[in-house]
C-alpha cells in the first residue's frame, strides 16, 4: 500500500513536530517519519535553554520570531511546556570580556537588535547572587527562559496528531525518488507520496541530503550535560560563559542541570554516547570556581543527546538545491532548541505559500555546495 | 588504606565488586599473575551474602550458620593472591572503552582496564506495598546485613512477610541470635506448589533441597507463618500496623518492624550503563545480562560473574567468578596456567539444579509486583502506581518516555527500586510484554558523586595546555 | 528500633544532630542510627515525609544523611569514626552546605 501525503516530515525531533504541527495548522496534511520515537535524541534530552542570547546574527530574525511563538506556548499545543521565562545572563569573568560584550551590544543596537543588555556588576549580582565576586558584569536576554524539552517534543507531537498530522515512529527513510512532481519516500513501513519533503533528520539529515546529490559537511555531535540532586532554589537565570563552556541552570524541581558543550563521543548508528569524564571534570571545576555553593551537590545523572553541528555552527534552513520541493531544516549545532518552534512556523509558511517573512538569508544549504 | 592517588592508572583486570564472585575472580586472576585490583563500596569484602565476614561481631557461629562461615576462606584467598582490594571505592562509571570511575574518600579516578569482570551480585526485588516507605518497614536484607556486619536485631514487635528462601534463613538466624518474630506473613501462592513439582528431581540432587527443608522446620516450629493475599504498612510517621489479608479475612497486627522479600535480582545498572545489552528473563521475572558460556557480555572485554548474570546464589555466584577469570587471564596472558574451565563448570551446574524449583515455587504473586493505585512504585521522586497506568493509558510506551513525564526512576536510587515495577506496570496497562516495553537506559554516573569529587578528577595533559595557552 | 547482641561492646562516641550518642567501631553511620533508636533520617525533598534506612545495602538511598558537613551521604556505606558529626537531613537540602 502506498500512502499519501501532502508533506512527508523526516525526523521526529522538536523542528519536525513543530513543522508537522504548522503544516498541520494549515490545512495540508503532513506524515512525520521517525525512526525512534519523537524526541529520543536532542530534542528531548538537551538543556532546554530557550535563549536569544549570543546568537549569529543569521538566526536572530529567526530566533525572535520563536520566541514570540514561546511566550504563548500553551496556546499553541495546550502544555505549557514547562515553559518559566526568568532570563539569559552572559557572564563576563574578566574586563576584556565585559569589554567585547558592550561592543557586541553596541553593534547589535546599530542593527536594530534591542534584546541583549549589558549589565554592570552590581546588577549581575542582583540577578545571580550566588555568582562568584571575580566577575565584572554580563548581557542579559531578559525575556529568554527555560522549558523542558521532552515535553516540549511531546507536546508538539499531540497536538500535530490532533490537528491532522499523522506520526510514524519506529520508522526509518530508506530512499527518496521522484517521479514527474511526486516525491516516493521508501521507508520500513512501505512507501509514501508527497509532493513535499522535509528534511529534519538531525544527526542523521546528510544521509537524507546525500540521497538527493546535496551532501553536506555534517558533524555528529553529542554535547554532554549532568544533573544534580534537587537543592533549594537559589538561581533563576540560565547563565551561560564564553570563553569557558558552560551552561547552568537550575530547573522548577531544584534539580540543577550543567552543561556548555563538552562533547561526548557519538555513535549515531548505535543511538548510543560514551561520555568523556575527564571533560565533564572540566565543567565541574569551572562550576565550582564560579559558584562555591554548589562544591558539595551530588552529581546524580550524566548524558549526552546526539545531534548535528555545521562547520560555521549556524543550520541549514530552506529549500534544496537540487531538488524541487524538498526543504531542509537540520544543523542546529547545539542551539537548535529555541528556534524549533518558529521554524515550524516559518517552514509551513515557506510551504504552503512559497514564500516567508521571516528572513533566512545565509542559512540555506547553498553555502555548502562545491563551486 | 589505599587512596585514590595510590592506583595504578591501568591495571590488566579491573573487578567490580568484593562478594563471592568478584572474591573469587581476582583471586585466580591474581594468582596467574595477571595486575588485578578489586572495588568494593563498602566497607569491608564479603558482599551481602558473607557481609562483615572480616569483621561481624557474632563470635557464635551458629547464629550465622556455616555457609556464612564459608565466606572467610574466600576473602582470605582473595587477600592473599596478590590482588590489589580496595574497599570504600565506589565504581560510578564504566563505558564500553572499559574506563573506570571510582571514588575513594572523596576523591575520584578514571581507571583503565584491560578486562572488567562486573560483580554487583543482586538485590532485593522491589517490594510495593501502600506504605513500604515509612520507617520501621525495610527489607529481609537489611535485617540480616545488621544482623552479620553490626549485631543487631530487630526490637519490639517484628513481622516478616514475603517469600523466598532468604526470608526463611534470616527467621532462622534471628531466632538463633535470640529476636523475636511474632508471625510470618507467607506471601508465596498455593498454586505455585503445583507449577514446581516438575522440578522438583532437580531440586532433589541439588543441595538445597535438605539444608531448605531443615530451616523451613526450625523456623516453623517457633514462628507462627500465615499465608497471606494482600499486605499493607500503616502508621503516622512510622510503622504503627500491618494490614494483611488471609484466605479471605482482613486482620491487622500492631507492629514496629516490618521485613519485606520477594526474592532477589540483577543488579543491572553498572552493566546497563556500559551499554552491555539485556533481555528478560520470564522466569525470574527480571532482566538479566546477555552472556556468553564464559560470562562475557555484549561488550568486548566486560564479563559479568555472579548474580549479576542472573539469580543462582552464593556459592554458584564463586564458580561463575572463576570461569570469567579463566577466561580473562587466557586473553590477557595465554602463558600463565589456570584451572580446567570444565571442571569449574560442572560444579557450577550442580550448584544450578535447583534454581528451577525455587524459582517457580517463589515466584511472587502479581498482587506483590503490580501495586495498587495509591501506591507508591517510585520511593526517591514519590510517583504512584495510578501516575504510571495513566501515562501508560494515554500513549506512554516505555520507562524511558514515563521517566521523562513523570520523574520516576530520576531520584539518587537511579530506578533500583522501581525499575521493575514500571516496566511491569506499562506492560500490564498496554496488554503487551515486559521484554517489549523493555528498561530504563541508565546513565552514569551509576552513584551519584559530588561535584567536588568530580572537580577532583585529575587535570590531563591536553586540559592543563588548553588553559596555559 | 534495633537492639544490640549482648557480645558486643560500644566504643566510640558520634553526634547526630548536635548529640552525644555510642556507636560501635565497625558500624556504620546507618547502623548506628538504627542502634539508637533514630526512627527517620531524613524528610524527603518531594513532600516531606519520614524516611528510614531501607536495604542497608547502598541501593536504596533512603539513609542519605550530612556527614561531617557533606549532604546526601549514603550512611549504610560510610564506617562510623570517633567524633562525627552527623545531620538528618531535612527536604532539600542546602547546596553547598
Amino acid at each position: 500500500m502506498v500512502r499519501t501525503a501532502d508533506v512527508v516530515v523526516i525526523g521526529g525531533g522538536l523542528h519536525g513536530c513543530s513543522t508537522a504541527l504548522h503544516l498541520a495548522l494549515r490545512g495540508l496534511k503532513p506524515i512525520l517519519v521517525e525512526k525512534d520515537y519523537a524526541g529520543r535524541h536532542a530534542s528531548g534530552v538537551n538543556a532546554g535553554g530557550v535563549r536569544q542570547l549570543a546568537r549569529d546574527i543569521a538566526e536572530i530574525p529567526l530566533s525572535l520570531s520563536s520566541m514570540a511563538i514561546w511566550e504563548h506556548i500553551e496556546e499553541l499545543v495546550g502544555d505549557d511546556c514547562g515553559f518559566a521565562s526568568h532570563g539569559t545572563v552572559l557572564v563576563a569573568e574578566s574586563e576584556a570580556e565585559f569589554a567585547d560584550f558592550r561592543a557586541r551590544v553596541d553593534d547589535l543596537r546599530l542593527k536594530g537588535f534591542t534584546h541583549e543588555e549589558l549589565i554592570d556588576r552590581a546588577e549581575l549580582k542582583r540577578l545571580v547572587p550566588a555568582v562568584s565576586d571575580h566577575c565584572p558584569g554580563g548581557v542579559v536576554s531578559r525575556r529568554d527562559g527555560a522549558a523542558d524539552p521532552f515535553r516540549t517534543t511531546q507536546a508538539f507531537r499531540k497536538r500535530a496528531i490532533e490537528k491532522g498530522a499523522e506520526v510514524m515512529e519506529g520508522t526509518t527513510v530508506t530512499g527518496l525518488s521522484r517521479v514527474d512532481k511526486t516525491w516516493r519516500v521508501e521507508t520500513s513501513a512501505g512507501p509514501i507520496e508527497a509532493l513535499k519533503v522535509v528534511n529534519a533528520a538531525g544527526a542523521w539529515a546528510d544521509r537524507i541530503a546525500a540521497m538527493l546529490g546535496e551532501p553536506v559537511p555534517l558533524e555528529v555531535i553529542a554535547p554532554m550535560l549532568m544533573v544534580t540532586s534537587r537543592v533549594p532554589a537559589f538561581i533563576e537565570p540560565v547563565v551561560i560563559l564564553r570563553s569557558r563552556k558552560l551552561s547552568f541552570k537550575q530547573t522548577g524541581n531544584g534539580t540543577v542541570v550543567i552543561g556548555g558543550g563538552h562533547r561526548a563521543t557519538p555513535f549515531r548508528d548505535q543511538n548510543r554516547t560514551v561520555l568523556d569524564w575527564e571533560k565533564l571534570a572540566i565543567s565541574a571545576r569551572t562550576v565550582w570556581e564560579l559558584f562555591p555553593i554548589m562544591r558539595e551537590a551530588t552529581i546524580v545523572r550524566a548524558w549526552a543527546g546526539i545531534e548535528a553541528r555545521m562547520p560555521d555552527e549556524i543550520p541549514v534552513i530552506g529549500p534544496s538545491s537540487t531538488s524541487e520541493g524538498v526543504y531542509h531544516q537540520f544543523g542546529f549545532s547545539a542551539h537548535g532548541f529555541q528556534l524549533g518552534p518558529g521554524t515550524g512556523a516559518m517552514m509551513a509558511e515557506l510551504i504552503a505559500t512559497g514564500a516567508t517573512n521571516v528572513p533566512i538569508d545565509g542559512l540555506g544549504i547553498a553555502r555548502f555546495v562545491a563551486r | 588504606m589505599t587512596e585514590a592517588s595510590d592506583l595504578a592508572s591501568a591495571y590488566d583486570l579491573v573487578v567490580i565488586g568484593g562478594g563471592p564472585a568478584g572474591l573469587a575472580a581476582a583471586a585466580l586472576a591474581a594468582r596467574a599473575g595477571v595486575s588485578t585490583v578489586l572495588f568494593d563500596e563498602n566497607p569491608g569484602v564479603g558482599g551481602q551474602i558473607y557481609r562483615g565476614i572480616t569483621s561481624t561481631p557474632l563470635k557464635k557461629r551458629a547464629v550465622l550458620g556455616e555457609d556464612y562461615w564459608a565466606g572467610a576462606e574466600l576473602a582470605a584467598e582473595a587477600k592473599a593472591s596478590g590482588a590489589l582490594i580496595v574497599t570504600g571505592a565506589t565504581v560510578w562509571s564504566l563505558d564500553p572503552t572499559r574506563q573506570v570511575g571510582v571514588s575513594i574518600a572523596g576523591k575520584a579516578r578514571m581507571i583503565e582496564a584491560r578486562r572488567v569482570i562486573i560483580a554487583t551480585g543482586s538485590l532485593e526485588r522491589p517490594f510495593p506495598i501502600p506504605g513500604w516507605t515509612l520507617p520501621g518497614v525495610m527489607t529481609a536484607g537489611a535485617a540480616q546485613t545488621a544482623l552479620k556486619a553490626h549485631g543487631l536485631v530487630p526490637n519490639g514487635r517484628v513481622l516478616l512477610a514475603g517469600c523466598g528462601p532468604l526470608l526463611w534463613l534470616l527467621a532462622a538466624q534471628m531466632l538463633r541470635a535470640g529476636a523475636r518474630i511474632e508471625a510470618i506473613l507467607d506471601t508465596t501462592l498455593r498454586a505455585n506448589w503445583l507449577r514446581a513439582v516438575p522440578h522438583l528431581p532437580d531440586f532433589l540432587l541439588s543441595p538445597y533441597w535438605s539444608k531448605g527443608l531443615a530451616l523451613l522446620r526450625e523456623v516453623r516450629a517457633k514462628v507462627p507463618v500465615i499465608p497471606i493475599e494482600r499486605l499493607s504498612a500503616r502508621g503516622e510517621g512510622k510503622l504503627q500496623q500491618v494490614d494483611y489479608v488471609s484466605r479471605g479475612k482482613d486482620s491487622r497486627r500492631q507492629a514496629d518492624v516490618l521485613l519485606l522479600h520477594q526474592g532477589v535480582v540483577p543488579n543491572v545498572n553498572l552493566a546497563n550503563a556500559a551499554g552491555v545489552a539485556h533481555r528478560w528473563n520470564e522466569r525470574q521475572i527480571c532482566f538479566e545480562p546477555v552472556l556468553d558460556v564464559d560470562f562475557g557480555s555484549s561488550v568486548p572485554g566486560i564479563a559479568i560473574a555472579g548474580d549479576g548474570a542472573g539469580i543462582a546464589g552464593g556459592t554458584a555466584a564463586a564458580e561463575r567468578g572463576r570461569i570469567a577469570a579463566i577466561a580473562a587471564v587466557r586473553a590477557l596472558k595465554p602463558s600463565a596456567s589456570v584451572p580446567d574451565p570444565q571442571s569449574v563448570r560442572q560444579k557450577l551446574q550442580r550448584e544450578e539444579l535447583g534454581r528451577g524449583f525455587l524459582d517457580t515455587l517463589y515466584r511472587p504473586a502479581d498482587a506483590f509486583r503490580l501495586p495498587e493505585d495509591e501506591t507508591i512504585a517510585c520511593r526517591c521522586e514519590e510517583v504512584t502506581a495510578k501516575q504510571i497506568r495513566d501515562m501508560a493509558a494515554i500513549g506512554c510506551e516505555g520507562p524511558n518516555q514515563m521517566k521523562a513525564f513523570l520523574r520516576c526512576g530520576m531520584g539518587p536510587c537511579q530506578g533500583r527500586l522501581c525499575g521493575l515495577t514500571v516496566t511491569e506496570l506499562i506492560a500490564a496497562s498496554r496488554h503487551t510484554r515486559p521484554a517489549d516495553v523493555g528498561y530504563y537506559r541508565l546513565r552514569p554516573p551509576v552513584k551519584p558523586i559530588t561535584l567536588a569529587e568530580l572537580a577532583s578528577l585529575p587535570i590531563s595533559e591536553a586540559e592543563r595546555k588548553a588553559v596555559e595557552r | 528500633m534495633f537492639k544490640r547482641l549482648g557480645d558486643t561492646a560500644d566504643t566510640l562516641t558520634i553526634e547526630i544532630d548536635g548529640k552525644s550518642v555510642r556507636a560501635r567501631s565497625g558500624d556504620t553511620v546507618a547502623a548506628a542510627m538504627l542502634a539508637n533508636g533514630i526512627d527517620h533520617c531524613r524528610t524527603t525533598p518531594v513532600t516531606g515525609a519520614p524516611r528510614a534506612p531501607y536495604c542497608l545495602m547502598g541501593v536504596c538511598f533512603e539513609c542519605l544523611v550530612m556527614i561531617d558537613g557533606v549532604g546526601s551521604r549514603q550512611g549504610c556505606l560510610v564506617p562510623v569514626r570517633d567524633g562525627m558529626r552527623v545531620e538528618t537531613q531535612q527536604g532539600k537540602r542546602e547546596a553547598g552546605r
